[in-house]
């Protein structure tokens, strides 16, 4: 088996460390909260960071109307299989495919990638922006808009009295390492291919 | 008759020297405070823990506190003998079951001594026992909820003082009666006492997993006083020993017949002979009547059972099990050194204390040197037992403590002082004044085989000026010293709640990492809880009404209940819905004749409310738990005995 080829294996089988880690981690901090409040988005759920965190993060949300978070997301279902399916197609282009297929799947895995963080915008924004219209507490901008609680959708925001940070965890860099590597496969291959 | 009034006015004039002699050297000390730095030496930063935790018993408030050393900061009163309607103890229908006795609901009694759970001769930090006096009683609390979770009452007991003491790795706890009494009880004579009275010493095992408790068996010893008592440890582990007054079993006049013995004793047990003679059958049981209450951490609520008969032991009848160490004069204290070997008496009559040795005693033993006997049991030989006498001029030596650094610390309540001196040496090193009149002194873990020897806490009787006066009552107080040094160095002056009677003390990061937050809604297993809104409801049961409710930031479920009527019995059973650390809500009822909830996060509490009026009645939330906590409220409409205005119950129905 060719060296590129074997990167690529390498960089199919990546993603599926999304199915052992997280992918993503929202933190919010306040003085009243010593042990800020946490949850994991993993591929297919969301969890604490400690015990009962989404719990009180909607309880503390629900003041200015903003909705609980569910339990389940359709993406829980649509992640998970765009990840199984990519890596098959990923496991067959490194078996049989020559090292263009590479390219059209980094090209893939970015697309779908982007569209994934798009729809995690586009849940945040909604979350955030959708308000109960008999909320406890309503803010407004200085504009005088409606204020929004969205989350940052990477790195870290002040909201209220709270500061929260979005950051990808473990899960994310598997993926990200896997796009990386098939680009890498690409150019192995593309060198070698010159060569004789 | 003279002798007694020239003794008295002996004794009163020491007293008066002593206390002005205090009063000159308090203005001393005051300077001396102010032109060092202590103030750094107690002060813990905002936002900082203190290093120690100091359990402080209420004395006859009936409860415990507890404080951060060095601070002297109050954190919490931990209920245990007495209703407490800040948490509901006492008041909730879960724990009014704790206070039951057989003599009835005893909402009150007198805590003393609290004692830390030990492994090996060291403190665990698992539960601290303390006892209550006057209807004798050991209570466990739980260091991981600092929740009393079990209270068992003594039978053949009257004045529970010598407790609650534990044994090194906390196989039992011991409960010795003050008071000797007729046992069993009976209608007698009281100039018939001496004789006819007997004194139990009772040993409660403890459940090394759970820490249940049960009174194993019950020494009946002679009818003297039994006062203050300690383990033995390391070497002595297996022994107890127990001060004891009133060798004259006089029932009259006690201040002055029952200080005429040059000499009481203190009581050795071989608690590990009687327990092997018990194991093989040994022991008679004796009808009794006796209430022991558990709460149930699961269920949130507690059940009193009464227990019929208790394994009685007479000493005759285990041969080596008891012996007498003769000890002047009226010794009141009953301290064990860190390794074993010296068993302190402090004769409160006398200046000296007298320290036994552990070694001589079993020498004595082996080689039979006994001075004679009372009532069977050997009393050994005074100069064949003693390792030696501190000679100081205090007065009133009371109870020691020790340092793990061969130091011993010794109370005088009359001197008002501590004394520190050497084991072994027996000379005394150094001694800083009380303010005034102190009784037990704390070092943490210094009744253990490793004391922590940086702070010791004196527990002072007597305030008068030290604080800004409160009318006729003023606070009772501790006192905390360095003892890192040579010399000892007071830092601090703090107030306390009750009598601090005594105290014991742990290195908070024992404890503190073991402290619960909150309790897993899952694990609730009330059988009135309602774990979620959807679970809240009303149920009628003829006039019984049985109301499940939730509560969480900011409202109740239900939050409108109609079809209530007078006469009805309505039982509020709340559930805190809450899962967030330092959330809990509170409920009260107008005209509820008891005390509010206080419910903590996943937990579950009732309380009866009887209606005797028709009309809307309000109740809220009385722990501020949110920005919108004063919204936190409801209404009950009551209506007529005989109305029928159906049982209806709503949260957040649109009204038009
Ligand atoms: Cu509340």
């Amino acid at each position: 088996m060719k060296k590129s080829n074997i990167i690529m294996l390498l960089a199919a089988i990546l993603p599926l460390g999304l199915f052992l880690f997280p992918l993503w981690k929202i933190t919010l901090e306040a003085p009243q909260y010593p042990t800020p409040l946490g949850m994991y988005i993993h591929i297919n759920d969301f969890s604490d960071v400690n015990p009962h965190d989404i719990k009180n993060i909607n309880l503390m949300n629900h003041y200015v109307g903003m909705k609980y978070i569910p339990d389940a997301i359709p993406e829980f279902k649509i992640f998970p299989a765009g990840i199984l399916i990519t890596t098959l197609i990923g496991l067959i282009i490194a078996f049989k495919g020559n090292y263009k297929w590479f390219l059209f799947w980094f090209i893939l895995m970015m697309v779908l990638s982007s569209a994934g963080l798009y729809d995690f915008y586009i849940w945040e924004h909604d979350y955030g922006h959708n308000l109960d219209p008999k909320a406890i507490m309503k803010f407004t901008n200085p504009d005088g808009s409606q204020m929004g609680f969205q989350p940052p959708l990477f790195g870290t925001k002040d909201i209220l009295n709270f500061r929260a940070h979005s950051y990808p965890r473990l899960g994310a860099y598997f993926l990200g390492l896997g796009i990386a590597a098939s680009l890498f496969a690409y150019l192995v291959g593309k060198k070698t291919h010159k060569k004789p | 008759m003279k002798n007694i009034i020239k003794s008295t006015i002996a004794m009163l004039s020491v007293l008066v020297a002593f206390t002005s002699c205090n009063n000159s050297e308090k203005s001393d000390s005051k300077s001396g405070a102010l032109a060092s730095n202590v103030a750094e030496k107690v002060y813990v930063a905002p936002g900082e823990h203190d290093e120690f935790y100091a359990f402080i018993s209420g004395g006859f408030s009936g409860q415990l506190s507890v404080y951060g050393l060095p601070s002297g900061r109050l954190f919490k009163v931990i209920p245990v003998f007495s209703q407490d309607a800040e948490k509901a103890y006492g008041y909730n229908e879960e724990t009014k079951p704790m206070l039951n006795t057989s003599h009835g609901f005893v909402p009150w009694d007198d805590s003393h001594h609290p004692d830390i759970s030990q492994t090996a001769g060291e403190i665990d930090g698992r539960w601290i026992f303390i006892n209550g006096n006057n209807t004798p009683r050991i209570a466990k609390i739980d260091l991981s909820t600092f929740e009393t979770t079990e209270i068992i009452e003594i039978p053949n007991s009257a004045g529970n003082h010598s407790s609650s003491f534990v044994t090194e790795n906390t196989e039992y706890v011991v409960a010795g009666t003050r008071f000797s009494v007729p046992i069993p009880q009976r209608d007698m004579p009281i100039k018939d006492y001496k004789g006819n009275f007997k004194g139990s010493l009772s040993f409660i095992s403890v459940d090394p997993e759970h820490g249940h408790m049960d009174i194993k068996f019950q020494l009946i010893m002679p009818g003297f006083d039994y006062d203050l008592s300690h383990p033995g440890r390391g070497k002595s582990h297996g022994w107890f020993f127990f001060t004891t007054y009133n060798t004259e079993e006089a029932s009259t006049l006690m201040e002055v017949n029952a200080s005429q013995n040059d000499k009481d004793f203190i009581a050795a047990v071989n608690w590990k002979k009687i327990e092997e003679y018990v194991n093989n059958g040994g022991g008679t049981m004796m009808p009794a009547n006796y209430a022991h209450n558990v709460y149930d951490e699961s269920t949130h609520m507690a059940t009193s059972t009464m227990k019929k008969e208790v394994l009685t032991v007479n000493p005759l009848d285990v041969p080596g099990a008891v012996y007498f160490l003769p000890t002047p004069k009226s010794p009141h204290g009953c301290d064990v050194d860190p390794t074993g070997e010296y068993i302190i008496g402090n004769g409160k009559l006398s200046s000296a204390l007298t320290v036994h040795s552990f070694t001589k005693m079993l020498d004595a033993i082996e080689n039979e040197k006994f001075a004679g006997d009372a009532y069977g049991i050997p009393i050994i030989n005074f100069e064949d037992v003693l390792a030696g006498t501190v000679e100081s001029s205090g007065l009133g030596p009371l109870h020691t403590e020790f340092d793990g650094k061969g130091n011993a610390y010794t109370t005088f309540f009359i001197s008002s002082e501590v004394v520190k001196w050497k084991l072994g040496t027996w000379e005394v090193i150094d001694r800083q004044p009380c303010y005034y009149s102190v009784g037990h002194l704390m070092i943490p873990g210094g009744n253990s085989r490793k004391p922590f020897g940086k702070y010791v806490v004196a527990m002072n009787k007597i305030t008068k000026d030290r604080y800004l006066p409160t009318g006729p009552e003023v606070t009772q107080s501790a006192q905390l010293y360095d003892i890192s040094g040579e010399k000892m160095e007071l830092l601090l002056d703090f107030p306390t709640i009750g009598e601090p009677h005594y105290a014991a003390g742990a290195p908070a990061d024992l404890i503190k990492a073991r402290s619960k937050k909150i309790f897993n809604l899952e694990d609730n297993n009330h059988p009135y809880a309602a774990k979620s809104e959807g679970e809240t409801k009303v149920v009628r049961d003829g006039n019984t009404v049985h109301i499940y409710m939730t509560t969480i930031r900011s409202h109740f479920s239900p939050d409108n209940i109609e079809g209530i009527r007078v006469g009805d019995k309505v039982y509020f059973h709340v559930t805190n819905l809450e899962q967030d650390y330092d959330v809990p809500h509170g409920i009260s009822m107008i005209g509820a004749n008891t005390s509010e909830l206080l419910i903590m996060p996943g937990q579950t509490e009732t309380f009866t409310w009887e209606p005797k009026q028709e009309g809307v009645w309000p109740f809220y939330c009385t722990d501020f738990c949110s920005a919108l906590h004063q919204e936190m409220q409801g209404y009950v409409r009551v209506s007529a005995k005989n109305a029928n205005t159906p049982l209806k119950w709503s949260l957040g129905e649109d009204i038009e």
